[in-house]
């Protein structure tokens, strides 16, 4: 499997394709495709009856219905915030930049459940931000709320550390040529630095998108966990494990990872599709 | 956290040719760090008062219990094996993804990124359907009296398949946008493909790739959901720093869990501090890199 | 060709590396206790006083190693080949599993121990803040609107399912056994809870941290250990007119411990815990001891009289209560169907 037919890809003058596939392929085999190939036949094993049971179960749907519907939104608020952060990070000098740029990091190297813990003693009640909100009238820990303030902690580094690179990469001659043309600032932004960033926008949120909907260890922590309304569709799975079901959990599991994959397979079709209309961006 | 807090620059005034005005500047500025402080500075913060609660006598105490010791040593150890494979895989994949075009390559691109939809749980359960004792492999992994799950290799495991796209994922933007004429021109003047490799991509992408190793590290030290699946919770053997960490908050030691933790928060803040001062030192270098394309 | 032969050599290097760090640990004589989430202060006092017994009986120096988690998580574990001496775990059910799923512990195990195997006991009660502002005297003060109750999800913790029972039992008795009225009941408690939690520890941070909810209900034992944590100035203990017997079982797997040819100390490990030691300990870390006469008096008064029901007798046995109330689509589940 190391060497595909080469009218598979056109032609290029670079050496080394069938060396890096192979070692690509050979790794994604061993540690993704076999292990999740397990899963899928796991949960195929229990025959379609029982597998449209568990997949029609109104807690299954309600479950993967706040996974994905809290994941979406917090995805969505990482890539306005995330992107303001990258630009403020790349473009303005400012005292306590580098601080704020080794923080952003922090979401991947804080043990989730450490991060779930201290969000919950943040957002409860009796909490610093939670009473302030429990003052204004309403709950954030306990609620879906609160599963999206944790979901926006472990996706924003995924959209501002892809962002980043590229929005440090745009040259500001265009910039410059672009507001010499009489261009505002806002359109010469918008329309000349930022589609050039939209790639690895998109690839931000589908990052952040795609990490969320499947955390579970600062989220359990969070959000309350009353099934139908706070239960993520990682408990249910985690649920059905402790039951010594693991038809129902490979179910559950491979609906994610079927929807998932969906998602994730739209988006980067999306982004080359963008590339090519774009140009080499 | 609304998203109606977002202001944009709507200024109509004339501004400078390639900036925003101070004005803009300062609220951006303001809603970055406002954001950041609710979402990330709080957390980190109630990291270290909780760590600190008793002071810092028993903070350092709690570093020196021999079972906190044989977690952050299990952590490094897994560490030091996932990261390196992951960065080479990383750059494996990101040359052939970034360079070439080729059918399936977006198939390819989302199978690559699949580990990081993939709930933690899943990705220790996984390993436990191929390796458990009532697993496909389980059977004649006994009669070899091999132990990968609630063993150091089912941690390893584990660990490297949540983190796997991290780096590859850092490598593809960028070498997309990068192009292929440099490495085009190196191979014109004779060079080799491994030369043009570590010569032309490599210091074209090494900020990159240090970025994406770093966060690797980060994640692979600080991964919970699935190292918790397949490690048994043995104390002092199979324990890393975040399983020890639970262990101890459920022991109602919540000095000596956020003790860990803070280890973990200072540990990545270390690390960043050093990519920092790197970027800084060799900012002339990483400014020239840019400029060439 | 040259970087990937010293790739290769890297690679091949940790391979041997962590197949040398897997086998490495089958030097030593260690046993491996698998227990459940509450026991953690008890069997850190047992293991050395084991461990110091079993060096002046037989000059061998033993080291035992503790794994702790839900016990339903525990028992998995064991399950998919955690290779556990001992399993120590919140309730029969759980070791039933054990020993049908793999057959490393005869179907029988809990006749080879006396007091059903379970060398301690515990019951349910309930944690309230200190002077109990919302007036909570017994199970029926539960269901009373404007009650938030912590409990955790029976789904995942053992803990929480003799909660479900004690709560059930009760209602039972209050209702005169009329079964679509008890679940309503048991509806209306569960309603009144805010945070469902994995694990009894998680519900208890919940509750004593947190500060969320007006009453907690806990083992027994756990209730004591957050007084003696927390501060017994915070919250006063209350105990239920009605409350289980809470038998928590041990037992040898044999399939593992014969292979580590650990059989004769794993077994004296649990006749340890009979023993006026081991008895005497489980009384200091707040469990019932199944033989009180050389626990310390003082230990023992804490221990409230209260009327308990027990599994056995009442719910016909683990098996059943799995089946009638815990499994998939049964009672506990049919509480959380949506309403419309």
């Amino acid at each position: 499997m190391s060497v595909l037919p080469s009218s598979l890809r056109q032609p290029s003058a670079l050496p080394g394709f069938g060396l890096a596939l192979g070692v690509t392929l050979a790794a994604l085999g061993l540690i993704v495709l076999i292990p999740l190939t397990a899963l899928v036949l796991r949960a195929a094993s229990i025959g379609p009856a029982e597998f449209f049971k568990i997949a029609s179960d109104p807690r299954t749907i309600a479950a993967l219905r706040l996974s994905f519907g809290t994941a979406l939104v917090a995805a969505l608020v990482n890539t306005v915030f995330g992107l303001l952060i990258a630009w403020v990070l790349v473009r303005y000098r400012f005292p306590g930049r580098r601080l704020i740029d080794a923080a952003v990091d922090l979401p991947f190297a804080l043990p989730t459940a450490v991060a779930g813990i201290s969000m919950a003693a943040i957002y409860a009640p009796n909490g610093p931000i939670g009473s302030i909100a429990q003052s204004l009238g309403f709950k954030i820990a306990y609620t879906p709320a609160g599963i999206v303030v944790a979901l926006v902690f472990i996706g924003l580094p995924f959209v501002v550390r892809t962002v980043q690179p590229v929005l440090e990469e745009v040259e500001t001659d265009i910039e410059e040529a672009s507001a010499l043309l009489g261009a505002s600032r806002l359109r010469t932004v918008f329309q000349v630095v930022l589609p050039h960033v939209y790639p690895a926008l998109l690839t931000g949120f589908a990052l952040a998108f795609a990490r969320g909907v499947g955390e579970y260890g600062s989220v359990i922590f969070i959000a309350g966990n009353i099934p139908l309304v706070s239960e993520i569709a990682p408990l249910l799975i985690v649920i059905k494990l402790e039951e010594f079901d693991y038809g129902g959990a490979t179910v559950i599991a491979t609906l994610m990872l079927a929807i998932s994959f969906a998602m994730l397979f739209l988006i980067n079709a999306i982004q080359s599709w963008s590339r090519t209309k774009h140009g080499n961006v | 956290m609304a998203m109606s807090d977002r202001v944009l620059p709507l200024a109509h005034t004339p501004e400078r040719a390639n900036s925003e005005t101070a004005l803009t500047k300062v609220i951006l500025i303001g809603l970055a760090v406002l954001f950041l402080v609710a979402i990330l500075f709080l957390p980190l913060v109630t990291v270290f008062i909780e760590a600190l609660r008793k002071g810092w006598g028993t903070l350092f105490e709690s570093f020196g219990d021999p079972d906190t010791l044989a977690a952050i040593r299990l952590t490094l150890l897994v560490a030091a094996i996932a990261v390196p494979f992951n960065a080479a895989i990383g750059l494996a994949a990101s040359w052939a993804i970034a360079k070439f075009e080729f059918r399936g390559k977006n198939l390819l691109l989302t199978l690559i990124d699949l580990p990081f939809s993939i709930s933690p749980v899943i990705s220790g359960l996984v390993y436990v359907l191929l390796f458990g004792a009532q697993g496909w492999l389980g059977p004649w992994l006994q009669a070899h009296d091999i132990q990968i799950i609630f063993a150091v290799p089912g941690i390893v495991l584990a660990t490297v398949l949540v983190t796997f796209p991290f780096v590859a994922r850092e490598l593809i933007p960028l070498m997309q946008s990068q192009g292929t004429s440099e490495e085009e021109a190196a191979l014109l003047l004779g060079a080799s493909g491994w030369h043009t490799f570590f010569k032309v991509t490599l210091p074209n992408v090494k900020w990159a790739l240090l970025y994406g190793v770093l966060l690797c590290n980060a994640r692979a030290m600080g991964e919970f959901g699935a190292v918790s699946v397949v490690s048994g919770h043995i104390r002092g053997l199979t324990n890393t720093m975040p399983l020890h960490i639970e262990i101890l908050y459920n022991e109602y030691n919540f000095v000596g869990a956020f003790a860990v933790a803070s280890l973990l928060a200072g540990l990545a803040l270390f690390t960043l501090l050093a990519k920092t001062v790197l970027e800084w030192r060799f900012a002339g270098e990483i400014a020239a890199t840019a400029r060439r394309h | 060709m040259r970087l990937i032969t010293r790739r290769s050599i890297a690679l091949g290097a940790a391979a041997l590396f962590l197949s040398f760090g897997a086998t490495q640990a089958l030097a030593d004589r260690t046993l491996l206790n698998v227990s459940y989430d509450p026991t953690r202060e008890f069997y850190k006092e047992f293991n050395a006083a084991f461990a110091a017994d079993w060096k002046a009986r037989t000059g061998e120096t033993i080291t035992i190693e503790q794994s702790h988690g839900g016990s339903g998580k525990q028992a998995r574990a064991v399950i998919d080949g955690l290779q556990a001496d001992v399993v120590t775990l919140a309730l029969a059910g759980d070791i039933d599993q054990i020993a049908n799923k793999t057959g490393k512990l005869p179907k029988d195990w809990a006749a080879k121990l006396p007091h059903n195997s379970a060398p301690y006991t515990s019951t349910i009660v309930f944690l309230v803040r200190k002077g109990n502002p919302k007036g909570i005297k017994d199970w029926g003060d539960l269901v009373k609107e404007g009650v938030q109750v912590i409990t955790p999800n029976p789904k995942t913790s053992g803990g929480a399912r003799w909660n479900y029972l004690a709560a059930w039992a009760y209602a039972a008795k209050q209702l005169g056994g009329d079964e679509t009225k008890v679940k309503e009941w048991i509806a209306d408690l569960y309603r009144n809870v805010p945070v469902l939690d994995t694990g009894a520890r998680g519900s208890t941070t919940t509750f004593a941290q947190r500060g969320i909810g007006d009453v907690l209900i806990s083992w027994e034992n756990e209730a004591f250990l957050v007084q003696k944590e927390f501060g017994a100035d915070n919250f006063d203990i209350v105990v239920p007119s009605l409350s289980i017997l809470a038998e928590p079982p041990v037992a040898v797997v044999t399939g593992n411990a014969k292979a580590k040819n650990n059989l004769d100390v794993a077994e004296a490990y649990l006749k340890f815990l009979y023993s006026p030691e081991g008895q005497k300990l489980a009384a200091r870390n707040f469990f019932r001891p199944v033989d009180p006469s050389s626990a310390d008096p003082a230990d023992l008064a804490r221990f409230p009289k209260v009327e308990l029901v027990s599994v056995d007798k009442d719910f016909g046995g683990w098996a059943k209560a799995q089946k009638d109330f815990f499994a998939d689509g049964a009672i506990f589940d049919q509480i959380y169907r949506p309403t419309n």
